[in-house]
């Protein structure tokens, strides 16, 4: 094998420990920027001797252990001068002599709890949604800081920034690098959950023929989303996220015609469709509806998408269950948006007129004042009540509010067929 | 990307010997580790081929040919679906398999082909037909 072949899989069996490592370093040395630092020592450990030892059996452990003695070297060389160093040296010399085996023996007991660990601490609410997203994506998904910028549309300076103040911040608030118990846990879940799906619609967001990064960040989510189903199998809103952003994956490579135009929902080419994630939702769905979680906001949604799902051609949608979905929706995440959708499932369920009734009851939320897609969707049910002229006004509204250039061609087209 | 995973049949597994209590085990804990780490999408264990069939294929002539068939090593056992970022992340995922069969064996890796691999020679058009083709298929 060529060297380059040789570091390349070295790097392989590194980035499949890297997190779990990350996250065992930072417990024991209570500081991310120090285990981040401890895991890339040992990487560089392992590029040295593996290529003449071979890899080791139990990869995960060798590294946790090379980590570890570094660990104890740079505190020494430090002379203990803090008083929390000095602790963390005892303990670490402690078990300084256990063997590989014997740390494998920990990582196998210990089924993820550090990790889980880790994403809740890299997604802990004293720090910002997006600092969370930057942080988690570096930490869990090991993506590298200009990765980052580029997936998120920002300048590296700026995301390496919000990466490192994110550090201070749990490094100030004295965070333990464990899963919350109790009151707490909720909560602190489901600021887990809004990183991951934030990270999901980021990539969602992206058009055809941006950086591949930024679509690829729906797989990062999904992979985040499988990792935290894997070690939390019996939380029934970490399942409703997962069925969510597997069903709407599924429709990734439909969302795009031949010529890179974004294709909608109904029109979309259903054959298209990914069944493998469609059925790996279904499946998560029904889990999170059998562990009493249907009405978690998360497994409505993932239901609103199962309903598009199941469904062969697009003029067999079931709209009235959708409409009672978003019924229930609202309940649980009151949001105009949400509204705003709930009267296209009504126009589309009990005609255009129930969906105007709805609109109107909104018209005057401060959140939609230029929300292209109300008077979009308020055009669309002119346009099938026969009051054209006044479609043709609203379309034309919502075309001037849109700032995406097909969106808009789309809109005037529409304007344009209300004078016919 | 997203890769199929294939174990090759043996002797053993053509015979359709069952995996002792260790291997099992060992396969169980692998297989945890896989959906831990966000990777395994899906897997099954095959049959032995004895209990297959296949349809060869001559112009317009279709004959069925009944199991067991000859070439073991070339046999499918079983196979995964995962989603790992490259090559190199999957074939070292697949050297921490347990070795699934009780004597030497083979795992093969190959990666799930996309519309976008046939580059350039794939027209809008030929997609556009292909697809049509697709929905007609699905719609039976």
């Amino acid at each position: 094998m060529a060297a380059s072949d040789t570091h390349q899989a070295i790097e392989a069996v590194f980035r499949i420990e890297r997190a779990r490592l990350i996250a065992g370093l930072a417990r024991m040395v209570r500081s991310v920027d120090l285990a981040e630092e401890l895991a890339q020592d040992a990487l560089l450990i392992a590029l040295a001797e593996w290529p003449e030892t071979g890899v080791p059996n139990k990869p995960g452990a060798w590294l946790m252990a090379a980590a570890k003695r570094r660990a104890i070297d740079g505190i020494r060389r430090d002379k203990m001068r803090a008083r929390k160093h000095a602790e963390i040296a005892r303990q670490l010399d402690g078990d300084s002599d256990t063997t590989v085996e014997e740390i494998d023996a920990a990582m196998d007991d210990d089924v993820g709890d550090e990790l889980l660990g880790l994403i809740f601490t890299a997604c802990h609410p004293v720090i910002s949604a997006e600092a969370r997203a930057a942080l988690t994506l570096r930490l869990i998904g090991g993506l590298t800081t200009d990765e980052i910028a580029r997936a998120f549309l920002a300048s590296e300076p700026a995301v390496a920034q919000r990466i490192v103040r994110a550090k201070k911040t749990i490094g100030n608030a004295g965070l333990a690098f464990e899963v919350p118990r109790g009151p707490e846990r909720a909560a602190r879940l489901a600021s887990v959950l809004e990183v991951i799906y934030l990270i999901f619609n980021e990539g969602y967001a992206a058009t055809a023929g941006e950086d591949l990064i930024r679509p690829s960040l729906c797989a990062e989510a999904q992979r985040l989303g499988r990792i935290l189903a894997g070690l939390m199998p019996d939380e029934p809103e970490v399942l409703g996220l997962l069925a969510l952003m597997e069903i709407q994956a599924s429709r990734l490579s439909a969302r795009t015609g031949p010529d890179g135009a974004f294709v909608s929902l109904t029109e979309q080419n259903r054959a298209r469709w990914d069944q493998l994630l469609i059925r790996r939702g279904l499946a998560a769905l029904a889990r999170a509806e059998a562990l009493r979680g249907a009405d978690g906001s998360y497994a409505l949604q993932a239901a609103l998408a199962a309903c598009h799902a199941r469904t062969r051609r697009a003029e067999e949608t079931d709209w009235p269950r959708i409409a009672a979905l978003y019924d229930r929706l609202r309940q649980v995440m009151p949001s105009p948006v949400v509204d705003l959708n709930r009267a296209v499932a009504y126009s589309m369920a009990f005609g255009p007129e129930a969906g105007l009734r709805l609109v109107d009851e909104i018209a005057d939320v401060a959140a939609l004042r230029n929300y292209a897609p109300l008077p979009a969707a308020r055009g669309d049910f002119l346009f099938r009540a026969g009051r054209l002229a006044e479609a043709r006004a609203q379309f034309e509204a919502a075309a001037a509010l849109t700032r995406n250039a097909r969106e808009r061609a789309f809109l005037l087209a529409r304007a344009a067929a209300c004078a016919s | 990307m997203r890769v199929m995973v294939i174990v090759k049949a043996t002797e053993d597994s053509e015979a359709g010997a069952m995996p002792t209590t260790e291997l099992a085990d060992a396969m169980t804990k692998f297989n945890e580790e896989l959906v831990n780490a966000g990777v395994m999408l899906t897997g099954e264990g095959l049959r032995p081929s004895s209990q297959g069939k296949r349809v060869a294929f001559d112009g317009t002539g279709r004959t069925v040919i009944d199991g067991p068939f000859a070439e073991t090593r070339e046999l499918v056992a079983g196979f995964w679906l995962w989603e790992v970022k490259d090559m190199a992340e999957a074939v070292a995922w697949v050297k921490r398999c347990p070795n699934p069969m009780p004597g030497p064996s083979e795992i093969e890796i190959r990666p799930v082909g996309e519309l976008s691999d046939f580059g350039d020679a794939l027209t809008p058009e030929i997609i556009e037909r292909e697809e049509k083709l697709r929905e007609r298929l699905e719609q039976r």
